[in-house]
Formats: structure tokens, sequence, C-alpha cells
């Protein structure tokens, strides 16, 4: 069973839903950045979702996109990434870890290369962007083989003739992006999420985690009584934006981690 | 004999280049673009609405002119102009706007959004949304607003609102992101006009088909005043869309040499240019799998040319696969050469041509001389450059200053 199964069938039986969390690796800097990623499991975090850094995020909004500028600042590239995921696999072998970005700086790096080193170093999963099913074989196909989980992306413009291709190639759990728009913008409303939960749940079995414009314990709560994960991105990054120090920043992104665990852990009681 | 006329095949893909590398909130766009592409093409009445368009609107055909004493002073191959900065809005861009926008209107959508370089691409598509009375948001790097003011005006003018890009360098490249960021938060009532042969699939393809007039006109021309094909073809590269608009009619035809000019800005070897294929290498960008400047860990170099047109990191994929498949010859030239060009037009032809299609004539002045005085040659004069007086205006003080300072 992968890191990712194990978890959400543990917190099945907990009744809760996860806490998904996302920052960006290398924000804002990579010594803070590993701090935060080591402290996010006690803070609360469930699965972890670990940005890597490109100039060119087309599909994030301002805050990610800070996030990816202040790392590759800090001279943060692939193979750091991969080295924070190594230094982070040291003390936790249970929280399940998913890298997540564009598709060049992997295409860059070589996708063999990349599979064999994300595998060695305890990733577990991969969502990229700018992947969808239709170009399968450039990385979902190979990544799945060696046993890495890849996480679609859906939406509320993949309708019912296009999400069983979307999902066939989807593993871990599925991600649904509940507005039309860049990460870190408006929220969804509660009746729309709960169609579209309703409308995945007729075509897969895998674990449904919201995401996009979740920003408070209560917002998160709310969604953990509909879904099996909740992600939370921008929020906790706005944290490192506006923090003066990196012990600040890493203080602010786990205390709001911990806000957010509890309330997603209260959800369902 | 294999065509090189048939790409894409039905993924999107020139050999190894191209595809549909976006976020899965366009995908089903993109594919609705493309069966309604597709549909459009089949229908004679979109056929006959084009062509009304590009003649009574645009003013096509355009000249192809031959220049007289250009052609006197390099005292070699017979050169031609074909005349794109006649066009309404004064460059080739409005080709594929009038098509696109029409396109647009069949799908009923009613809000129009654009990235632009230069200005031109935005004031063709601010252009055919006046004229079909939607909305229209175009999204433009602040360096570029800076250096393209008149452009700015002419959008706000024409009733379109401008959004200045501030990320990365406030390039193309980055107003291309906000364009993708505004379509994808607002898929229901936009339409994404993409204004070169980049993009993701249908994009290319479905820009190229639309500049393809260019090279179309062209063939009839020759044969009109020559009784022949052109033996060369010369035309500037950024995203390539006059380029592939010239070329592509031509890539059949074994005995036309084809030339692409990048922008080599300050020099390849300075790290300073805009020329994707002589100094990137492939990588994924923007919908689309191509060539691109990028640094060892797969992250975008800003581009750097004179010419805003041309300053982009990337190149449509068929032109990388042109490349790779060797059809077309991919050279460069730098920013102080297109300028010595550029003044070297309008002194002799009376022409002052925009600064991307100056790259174009550079090449020219290096080819023409050492070829015999019965090789035609056409060269894509895809813009005028009005929208350059500041630039130039900038240039030429510096340079004096430079003098006087030596």
């Amino acid at each position: 069973m992968s890191r990712l199964q194990a978890r959400f069938a543990e917190l099945k039986q907990q009744n809760r839903a996860a806490l998904v969390t996302f920052v960006t690796a290398g924000d804002p800097g990579y010594d803070a950045s590993l701090a935060i990623l080591k402290g996010l499991p006690k803070a609360g975090a469930d699965v972890i979702e670990l940005g890597m850094p490109f100039t060119d995020p087309m599909a994030d909004g301002p805050a990610i996109q800070l996030a990816n500028i202040r790392a590759l600042a800090a001279k943060q590239d692939l193979a750091k990434t991969l080295k924070m995921v190594r230094e982070f696999r040291q003390d936790d072998q249970g929280t399940p870890l998913v890298l997540m970005g564009y598709f060049n700086p992997i295409h860059k790096y070589g996708v063999e290369r990349f599979i064999a080193e994300a595998k060695e170093s305890g990733v577990d999963g991969l969502i990229v962007v700018d992947l969808p099913p239709e170009h399968n074989v450039d990385l979902c196909d190979p990544a799945q083989a060696a046993g890495l989980d890849f996480i679609r992306l859906t939406t509320p413009t993949t309708d019912d003739k296009r999400l069983p291709k979307v999902l066939n190639g989807s593993s871990g759990f599925v991600y649904y992006v509940s507005v039309a728009g860049v990460t870190g913008a408006g929220s969804a409303t509660l009746e729309h999420v709960e169609q579209a939960v309703a409308r995945l749940r007729r075509h897969t079995d895998l674990p449904v985690s919201i995401g996009f414009g979740i920003r408070t314990p209560e917002h998160a709560a709310t969604i953990a009584r509909l879904a099996e994960g909740v992600v939370v991105g921008s929020a906790l990054i706005d944290q490192i934006e506006k923090a003066d120090s990196s012990d600040a920043a890493i203080k602010g992104v786990l205390d709001l981690c911990s806000q957010l665990a509890e309330g997603v852990r209260g959800a369902r009681q | 004999m294999t065509s090189f006329r048939n790409g894409p095949d039905t993924n999107g893909l020139f050999g190894a280049f191209g595809g549909q590398y976006v976020a899965e909130t366009l995908m089903p766009l993109i594919h609705d673009l493309a069966d309604e592409y597709e549909k459009a093409k089949q229908d004679p009445e979109f056929a006959k609405e084009l062509a009304y368009f590009q003649r009574d609107y645009v003013g096509r055909p355009s000249p192809l002119y031959f220049a007289e004493r250009l052609t006197e002073h390099c005292g070699g191959a017979k050169i031609y102009f074909k005349r794109e900065e006649l066009n309404h809005t004064g460059a080739h861009k409005i080709n594929n706007c009038i098509g696109q926008i029409l396109l647009a209107r069949r799908m009923g959508k009613k809000r129009i959004i654009a990235e632009t370089g230069a200005g031109m691409h935005g004031v063709a598509t601010a252009t055919v949304a006046a004229r079909f009375g939607l909305e229209c948001v175009i999204y433009m790097g602040t360096t570029d607003i800076d250096r393209q003011q008149a452009n700015v005006f002419r959008m706000k003018l024409l009733g379109a609102k401008v959004i200045p890009v501030v990320a990365g360098t406030g390039t193309l490249k980055d107003a291309m992101n906000e364009a993708l960021r505004d379509w994808v938060t607002n898929v229901d009532s936009t339409f994404y006009l993409i204004g070169t042969v980049a993009g993701p699939h249908p994009y290319p393809a479905m820009v190229r088909d639309f500049q393809a007039v260019i090279g179309k006109e062209t063939r009839e021309q020759m044969q009109a005043q020559e009784g022949r094909l052109p033996d060369s073809l010369v035309a500037c590269i950024g995203g390539g869309s006059n380029a592939m608009g010239l070329f592509h009619p031509f890539l059949d035809d074994q005995s036309v040499e084809i030339i692409g000019v990048e922008a080599a800005g300050h020099g390849i070897e300075t790290g300073k240019h805009a020329a994707s294929l002589n100094g990137g290498v492939p990588g994924v960008l923007h919908g689309n799998r191509t060539f691109l400047l990028q640094d060892d860990d797969g992250q975008i170099i800003d581009a750097h040319s004179i010419s805003a047109g041309l300053d982009y990191p990337g190149i449509g994929p068929e032109h990388a696969w042109l490349h790779e498949i060797g059809r077309v010859q991919y050279t460069s030239v730098t920013d102080n050469e297109a300028l010595d060009a550029f003044h070297k037009c309008c002194r002799l032809e009376g022409i002052i041509p925009a600064l991307e299609s100056a790259h174009a004539l550079a090449e020219v002045f290096k080819r023409a001389p050492s070829l015999p005085s019965d090789h035609l040659m056409v060269i894509n004069l895809s813009g005028r450059g009005d929208k350059d007086m500041q630039t130039v205006m900038h240039h030429m003080a510096d340079a004096v200053n430079q003098q006087e300072n030596n």
C-alpha cells in the first residue's frame, strides 16, 4: 500500500478529512523551507504538497507567484528540492509527500532521472499542472510504472464526458479545483462543491481533496465535511510573504497550519 | 515525396513539437476551439466572410513590390518586398485577428483577451474587437508599455483595456502568462486571441492558416510578375507568425530556399538575445513543446531584443520542427545589424520598416550581394516602423553621445 493510500485509509477509520498543505520548496530560503516542511506534520498536516519552483507559474495567483520568485532568488532548483525531500524523510516515514509544479524543470532534468531520484528521495506522488491526460506518455505513465502516484486536477470545466479520461490516469487522490481560476482566487459556493464531489464520486473511488480559495479554519472545516481532503496553499504562503524574518515565516506557517488542522479535525464531530 | 505541409497530427504535434500542455481547466476549451475551427474550415460561409474582411477591411491583397533601389544597392539578387506593412493597423497581425474574431463570434464569445509585445497584435485585436463590438482586454508587459507608448494609446482609442503586467521582465512572455491566468478565470465568456503560431494546439496551426494568405498571394504575384516561383524567402521570427504565413505555402517547393531570422540582441555569445533556435534547447512553455531559452534547471531566461515583437524566449513549434528536419534555415541578426538595415531601408526605398522586419532586411543585406541578378528573393516586410520612432530616437541619441565621449 502506498503512503497516500495508507494515510487516507487511516483517516477514513478516524472519520475525518486530511489537511493537505502546499508550500513552495525553498521559500523563503532552503533552511527555513526545510524547517517548515519538517514542522508541518506536527502542526497537523496529513499530506504535504511541495511546490517545485518555476519562473512561469501560469496557473498560479499572486501569492504562489511570489513564493516562486523568492525560492528562485534563494537559488532553489530541482536537485535541491529532491535533497529537501530526502532530509524530510530522515525523520518522517509516514506523511505522504507530493511534488507539485510545472513540466519544464522536470523535462530539463530528464524524466527518467527525475522519476528515479524522486522515488529514491521518498516522494510519493506528482501533480504537474501543465500535463493533461493527453500527455500521459511524457511523465504520468513512466512515473506510475515506477510506483509514484500521479494526481490529477479536475475542475469545474471537466465535464462528465471528459472526467473518465482525466481519472483514468489518476492515483493517490483526486484534486478538485473548486473554482475556474488561478490558485488563491475566490472560493466556490458550498452548493457547488457538494455537487462537484457527488459528480466525482459517480466516477471514482479515489479520495477527493478540494482546493483553491480555502483560507480559514472555519472554511476548512466546512469543506472537511464534504470531502476526504482539504488543500490549503496560498493562505499558508501569505504567512511567509508578510513575515519579517525566517523565524517569523516558519512560526506563521506552522501556527496557521495548527489552526487549520483543528478546524479539519473538529469538522465531523 | 512526403509533404511538409500536413502537420500537425491529431495530437497537435509537429514531429516532437507542439502539443497541448495546459492546465486541466483549459483543456475542454481548447478542444472546443479545435472542433469549432475544423467546422469553420469546412464552412463556405466562413471562407466567404473571411475573404470579404480580408479584402475590404484589411486591404488585401498586399502588394509584392520590386525594391529596385535596394536591389541596385546590394548589386545581386532581385529583391521583392511583400508589403504586409500596408495592411490596416500596419502589420501582418490583422490577418490572424480577423480570422479568430470571426471564430469567436461563431462561438458566441463576448469578451476577447490577448497578449502583446510590440503592441501590434494588441492594436490589431483591439481593432477587430471594436469592429465587432466585443469587450477587449490586452495584457502588456510594463517594459513594453514604456517603449511602445503610441500603440498603448491606439489600443485605448479603440476601446480596449490595457492591463500592465509587472511580473518577470514585463515583456511578452509575462503578458502571455497573465492572459492565460485571465482565461483560466473567465472560461465561459472569454476567447483568447493568441497572436502568434505558438500556444497549445490548435493555435499554432490555426494562426498559421490565417497568416498563410501572405504566402499564397506571394506565389500568385510572383508567378504574374516573373512567371515563376521565388528562389528564396526571408522573414523575421519572434513567435514566428509572419514567417510561417509566408513560408508554409512554399514548404514543398524544394527549389525555394527558406530563411528565418531570429533576434540575436547584443549577440548570441553574450546571452542577451531572443534566438530560441540558435541559442535555446527544447522544453515546454505556454502550452507547447518547442525550443526555449532556459537555464540548466529548466527556468526560463528572459529574452532580449531591441524589437519588442521579437522579445520572446520561445518560438512556434512548427518552426522548431522545420529547424530540426532542416527544411528551413534559421539565422540570427543583432540589434545593431537590424538598426543599420532599418536606416538603409528608410533612405533607399522610402519605407520605414518595423524593427522586427528590419531583422529580415539585415539578412537580405548579408545575402543578396553575393547572389546572381536572376535570383528572386522575397522578404516579408511584416510591419511598419511608426511604433518604433521612440526606440530608434533613443538609440541614435545614445550613439551620438558615445561618439562624443570617444
